[in-house]
């Protein structure tokens, strides 16, 4: 009897660690599900015509500064990588990733900041700034539609699990985690809205509650105040970790940027 | 042997009432938080502030004059039959005490919290007379 129910421990054990080979035992991450999916109607017909998507000012902003010389070198990012549309097509969907000269994560803002600060001597843009949502955005439309994939493995891994904490932790006033209701409840109601799976592929968003373009790092603060925690700073080796575990949660998933949210 | 939960503590952060000390005697907190006895009609405006981090945010109500109740937790219709006030008291104040798995916020209480936005640091989500309130309210959610 003993041994029954020892071989049933190990047989059972040696399901879960199979079952769940996406992370650690018991993981609740769902099949990834765009948040175009939980979005109403008239928001998805915003995202599906370019003509209409407001976060196409962003765009256009990123396209004319891409081939505007910035900073003491006279460089523009054309000046090296020429035209985007082949240059960039599928970088935003590889990113955060691991950079061995900065010792840590650097994601595509951070990209953007580093080639206009190491390369071609100028300043680096501000988060949220239209520069900066600019070249992001078009660069990020660059990958619509190609699956996005983060390297996780090697260097990346210790980040890749500090943002996997960070999502099942509880926080804030009212202590809950990212997982509780985002792998858990996606697709139910809270109050009028219809909470998603929190997935990052449609980033750069235009947000209709802004009335503007806005970052992963952004809404990751806005997330942590609506549960009345202290958000992180944009930039920040903590939303870095977490951008990383949320684009690897959602890997797969079509890149959609600019996606338009409520 | 009834456990204290709330320590006294002000902080010097906020101009917050310091937590009343609350027991829990037979699953549930058989002492009114406050002296005012609580107010159903005041609860009922409780309820659906959406700025208080409010019930109807998560579980169904019956306020037909609102028109988004949340799907999160168990409508709250008969709530009233179903459980005592002293019960109903420790769902609000700790619901956790209950199960320490559940999603609903302890209303009541500020302590094992990780990151609490400084303005609300040292406070709870609810003062001792809303909670009264809200559960003189809930008390009248009779099942027919």
């Amino acid at each position: 009897m003993r041994f029954l129910v020892l071989l049933v421990g190990v047989v059972s054990a040696g399901l879960a660690a199979s079952a769940f080979s996406r992370a650690q035992e018991a993981d609740p991450t769902p099949t990834p599900r765009s948040g175009y999916e939980f979005m109403a109607p008239q928001t998805q017909a915003l995202q599906d015509d370019d003509f209409v998507n407001p976060a196409f000012f962003s765009v256009e902003a990123g396209e004319r500064l891409w081939s505007t010389p910035m900073g003491s070198e006279g460089l523009s990012c054309a000046s090296c990588h020429e035209a985007a549309e082949t240059s960039m097509a599928g970088v935003a969907a590889r990113y955060p990733q691991y950079d061995p000269d900065v010792g840590g994560l650097v994601n595509l803002e951070g990209r953007i900041n580093q080639m206009l600060t190491k390369e071609m001597g100028a300043e680096a843009l501000a988060y949220e700034s239209e520069a900066l949502l600019g070249l992001t955005t078009y660069v990020a439309l660059q990958s619509r539609g190609m699956p996005m994939a983060v390297d996780i493995e090697g260097p990346a891994r210790p980040y890749f699990e500090a943002g996997r904490d960070y999502f099942f932790t509880r926080r804030g006033q009212l202590d809950l985690s990212c997982s509780q209701c985002h792998d858990g409840l996606a697709g139910q109601k809270l109050r009028g809205d219809t909470i998603s799976q929190g997935q990052i592929n449609g980033f750069p968003i235009y947000r209709l509650l802004w009335n503007s373009t806005a970052s992963r790092h952004r809404m990751f603060a806005w997330c942590n105040t609506s549960l009345r925690a202290e958000p992180e700073a944009a930039g920040s080796e903590t939303y870095l970790a977490l951008e990383l575990y949320l684009a690897w949660r959602g890997g797969g998933l079509p890149m959609e940027s600019p996606a338009v949210r409520r | 042997m009834p456990l204290l939960l709330a320590v006294l503590m002000a902080s010097p952060l906020s101009q917050a009432e310091d937590l009343v000390a609350v027991a829990i005697v037979d699953g549930g907190i058989p002492a009114p938080l406050t002296s005012v006895p609580g107010s159903p009609d005041r609860g009922r405006l409780i309820v659906r502030d959406i700025s208080k981090a409010s019930c109807l945010i998560c579980h169904a109500m019956p306020i037909p004059e609102e028109p988004d109740h949340g799907q999160i937790g168990p409508p709250l219709e008969g709530i009233g039959s179903a459980y005592s006030v002293p019960e109903l008291r420790l769902r609000l104040v700790d619901p956790k005490a209950i199960n320490p798995e559940t999603l609903m916020p302890s209303y009541y209480r500020i302590e094992g919290l990780t990151g609490v936005l400084a303005r609300y640091a040292g406070t709870p989500i609810y003062t001792a007379q809303e909670i009264e309130d809200v559960v003189a309210y809930l008390a009248t959610l009779k099942a027919d």
